[in-house]
């Protein structure tokens, strides 16, 4: 059989795809794709990552070789202009002409461009290809205010490459009252408004466009409320419009509005002819997404290969990250009516905005939106699709069960039925996700994708593969291990526990017993830190500094160039005008750029490798010491000015800050962790955003632990309330030995809780109730590394031989990096900027 | 390597000594930077540019190394893109591969060998 395919897109490539792995007599079939582009197929649906760093090659579905590779002639660049069914042959622009038995036409779509007066003025861009993307970063150097015409889901996806293309000011323009609005109401198109607001889009709903304005290129746009706005580059992402030419000039059966009419099985009005992706028309509907043309080729695929399959539609339910905004829509997002009910939730602070729509008598899902926090998006689609029974309070759907929600996951992942769909884009059922952990041994979520090719489109749904692994090895009774890499077969608590026992002392010793290979800058740095953990010895000696991630290795933090930084320690961010001055004149001598750190201390920049050791020896004789701000360590303990100054202060916050900070300077962890002390419920010193925060109250100190500012921020919990002194550092001793004892490396603290079963209670049974009777044991190893403690700057500083590997050239000691180059920035130095 | 086999200056870098244990150092050639290791695990000795080729950072010789599928690699500082030190091939990512040379230590000398057709090292 004779198989011609117009169009290699996502959904032309996925046809060929499956009709190679599935057809068994694929030796019969001939197969050849025509192209217009002069690229193989790739993945448009993440086109903007294009912008990101992704290059072409990245996006690529499939290398040219593979087409060779499986037999099939691919034309690229080569569109075909038109088909002759009398004949049953094709003919392409370079002037092939090629017989065909089957015809499957996967031509896609284009943009729609509204026929506005202008659109043809430079400066005015369509988002459909790596072309247009590539004309596009050409232009966008000149460009300073851009414009997106469409808030749909694809005018969004524009609007975030105007960001990704350096773009400062961009306005969404939406002709309709609301943002998405085929997928999301008027409530949370506000939320989802504000929260591209808050990273710096404008959106402006209700806007006609009139007019392009400009000569030669865009400068304006004119609106039909007779308002204006100054452009310089436009790009329309206004809708798609099914590419039906060549059908239409075949005479084959298109709808009104385009798109080549199919039946059930695809197959358009004529029977040697079918059509699939989105330019199709399936019972009066074009589907723009690709899981739906994923599903026609399969239907298309199957019956060329022999068994029977049809197409019934398909849920338009969707889950994407716009711009880093979740939003998600399923099932019927907008059902309104008597028999209905909705239940909405909205945080407009947060940004959060969840809406379900179920029966009238609360038994079934029937749809919703999300938007903000799209985390329970899997479940809530399963509950809809399979008709699983709801929870007596519905709204537990959205808000969670209370406490913890990892109970509530993992009971929903067991509740689905086998033919539940996991992945839409490659239609793999819970079954066919569970058999590949049973059946084949897929025990990671890559040999998972490998064997299935679940998670291989969209990936939204490997959450969801990843809890149904981990579930279905637990239920054969499989432990789950945790290993740090390949070198060694523990996880690191388990390696916390051995390097104890059996007192180790360095690397080498460690990789000898525990592990094997040569190790690697993932194991390295996590034996040393626990190493530094457990003993607290001086990181550099006994050959462990070149065990250390670099940073700990030369004691600084490297920056962009290869210059290092140098934060003294600045205990509770109180320091005495001397201190001031010598801080000052040790940057100017060194010409470092100075900058004031969040963590209340100064940030010293720019300095050679050479100039380190010269410049912590002024730092240490005028009386400062090492910040650790290189290590996973104890970084700052911050402070508002308390009871000694402040009207309001109830305790003394800046001498308990300081007393802290003394106290667990040098504590090297499983990351870095940072803490502050506030003297009264005003907070002042964030106290609650730290890994360990005070708050000074009527009768003591209340203690909060686990918060985290950075990319998630997190509030602390309260552990404990109205501590004296030294109970609130008893406490802090056991939390914090408990956390380096048993988290994950370059886990936080707050992830590390997030991730423990029972959650705060079950630590404050721990700390304060000592629920493992391992209290005693916990203050003494933490009073070991407070015993233990040095600074290692002071070290090298009277060592040289540790000061020798402070030198940029072996064979050239005295000499700096040369290329090391700076830039001047209002009136000090920064780092020349990278390719 | 292959091409490499006759016309190379061996070039006296440092004493062996003078590299750490485990760990690389850098060796100023001419107006070149060349990473130099001594992978005391395995008894054997490496160089490479000193270049990154992700962010063109001179960073290399202060890179952790190791080992992957038993392939030995440095992993640059910065981001910890990793390059094999036999090929000099990038092992996860699709960065360009680094130049690597012969090592040779001899009375406790470190020689490295500089092909003679190569032109300058990457700057």
């Amino acid at each position: 059989m004779k198989i011609v395919i117009i169009g290699n897109g996502m959904v032309g490539y996925k046809f060929c795809e499956k009709l190679v792995s599935k057809c068994p007599d694929r030796d019969l079939l001939s197969i050849v794709v025509f192209g217009e582009e002069i690229r193989p197929a790739y993945d448009r649906v993440h086109l903007s990552e294009f912008f990101s760093g992704k290059g072409a090659a990245d996006l690529a579905l499939a290398p040219a070789s593979w087409y060779s590779d499986n037999n099939i002639q691919l034309h690229l660049s080569d569109p075909v202009t038109s088909i002759d069914r009398s004949n049953k042959t094709v003919h392409s622009h370079k002037g092939l002409t090629v017989a065909y038995d089957v015809l499957i036409l996967a031509t896609g779509s284009s943009a729609f461009v509204p026929p506005i007066p202008g659109v043809e003025k430079e400066g005015v861009f369509i988002y459909r290809t790596i072309e247009d993307l590539e004309m596009m970063q050409d232009y966008a150097k000149r460009a300073k205010k851009g414009a997106v015409i469409g808030g749909g889901l694809l005018g969004l996806e524009a609007a975030k490459a105007m960001i990704d293309l350096g773009i400062p000011d961009t306005v969404v323009i939406e002709f309709a009252p609301r943002l998405m609005p085929r997928q999301v109401d008027d409530a949370g198109s506000r939320i989802l408004k504000s929260k591209l607001e808050a990273l710096g889009l404008r959106v402006q709903t209700n806007k006609n466009t009139a007019a392009i304005l400009g000569d030669e290129y865009i400068t304006g746009m004119q609106f039909t409320d007779e308002t204006h706005l100054p452009v310089d580059m436009l790009i329309i992402s206004a809708g798609i419009k099914p590419r039906d030419e060549l059908a239409r000039a075949a005479g084959l059966e298109v709808g009104a509005r385009g798109g080549i009419v199919v039946n059930d099985h695809m197959q358009t009005s004529d029977p040697n002819i079918f059509a699939i992706g989105e330019c199709a028309l399936h019972n009066g509907m074009i589907y723009g997404l690709v899981a739906p043309g994923y599903e026609m080729a399969e239907v298309v695929a199957a019956q060329l290969c022999g068994s029977v399959k049809s197409f019934h539609g398909f849920d338009m339910s969707t889950k994407l990250k716009l711009i880093g905004v979740d939003v998600a829509s399923f099932g019927d997002p907008f059902i309104a009516g008597s028999e209905f009910r909705s239940v909405v939730f909205e945080d407009s602070c947060k940004g959060i905005y969840k809406r379900i729509n179920i029966t009238a008598d609360g038994k079934q899902l029937l749809g919703g939106i999300l938007i903000g926090d799209a985390a329970d998006y899997n479940m809530l689609l399963q509950t809809v699709k399979n008709k699983l029974a709801l929870p007596p309070n519905p709204e537990d759907l959205i808000l969670g069960a209370r406490g913890s929600s990892e109970g509530h996951e993992n009971a929903g992942v067991s509740s689905l039925p086998d033919e539940a769909l996991i992945c839409s884009c490659e239609s793999i059922t819970k079954g066919q996700v569970c058999n590949a952990v049973t059946a084949s041994g897929c025990e990671t979520v890559d040999a998972i994708k490998k064997c299935t090719k679940a998670g291989t489109g969209c990936g939204g749904c490997i959450p969801m593969i990843k809890d149904l692994m981990v579930h279905t090895m637990k239920s054969q009774g499989k432990y789950i291990r945790n290993v740090l890499c390949e070198h060694f077969d523990l996880s690191r608590q388990e390696l916390y526990d051995l390097i104890k026992v059996k007192e180790l002392k360095s690397y080498d010793l460690v990789l000898n017993e525990l592990g094997h290979g040569d190790g690697c800058e993932i194991c390295k740095p996590a034996v040393s830190s626990i190493m530094a953990s457990i003993w607290n010895e001086m990181i550099l000696k006994k050959g462990n500094d070149t065990a250390q991630d670099s940073n700990d290795r030369y004691l600084a933090n490297i920056q962009k160039g290869g210059t290092y930084s140098v934060v003294p320690r600045i205990p509770g961010g109180e320091i005495t005008p001397d201190k001031l001055i010598v801080i000052g004149s040790v940057a100017k001598k060194y010409n470092l750029y100075t900058k004031i750190t969040g963590g209340q201390r100064i940030d010293l920049f720019g300095a050679h490798l050479n100039d380190l050791p010269n410049i912590w020896k002024e730092l240490i004789e005028a009386g400062f010491e090492s910040g650790h701000a290189y290590g996973k360590a104890l970084r700052t303990v911050k402070s508002c000015v308390g009871s000694t100054w402040c009207r309001f202060g109830l305790h003394d916050s800046v001498s308990f800050a300081i007393k802290i900070e003394e106290r667990y300077r040098g504590v090297r962890a499983p990351h870095k962790f940072k803490s502050g002390v506030s003297g009264c419920i005003r907070e002042c010193a964030e106290a609650q955003a730290k890994d360990f925060g005070i708050m000074a109250t009527e009768k003591g100190w209340n203690l909060y632990v686990c918060g985290n500012g950075g990319s998630k921020p997190q509030h602390a919990q309260l552990l404990a309330t109205d501590l004296d002194d030294e109970t609130c550092i008893r406490y802090i001793d056991r939390f914090l030995m408990f956390y380096i004892k048993t988290a994950d490396p370059l886990t936080r603290t707050a992830a590390w809780l997030n991730k423990m079963e029972g959650g705060i209670d079950y630590l404050r049974n721990v700390v304060v109730n000592d629920s493992l009777g391992l209290a005693a044991e916990l203050e003494a190893a933490m009073q070991l590394l407070v015993d233990n403690y040095s600074c290692e700057w002071k070290e090298v500083v009277e060592n040289p031989e540790l000061q020798k590997r402070f030198s940029h050239f072996v064979n050239a000691p005295e000499e700096k990096d040369p290329s090391v180059k700076f830039e001047p920035l209002r009136e000090q130095k920064i780092a020349a900027n990278w390719k | 390597m292959s091409t490499i086999t006759e016309n190379i200056t061996w070039f006296a870098a440092c004493r062996s000594a003078d590299v750490p244990q485990n760990g690389g150092v850098c060796v100023k050639y001419n107006n070149d930077q060349i990473a130099l290791f001594n992978f005391t695990r395995r008894g054997e000795w490496y160089a490479s540019q000193n270049m990154c080729p992700h962010r063109m950072q001179m960073a290399l010789s202060r890179g952790m190394i190791g080992s992957q599928d038993g392939e030995p690699k440095v992993a640059c500082p910065f981001h910890k893109r990793t390059f094999s030190l036999i090929t000099g091939a990038c092992l996860n990512g699709d960065e360009c591969a680094i130049k690597t040379y012969p090592v040779k230590v001899e009375d406790g000398l470190v020689y490295i060998g500089i092909p003679e057709a190569d032109g300058p090292l990457p700057a």
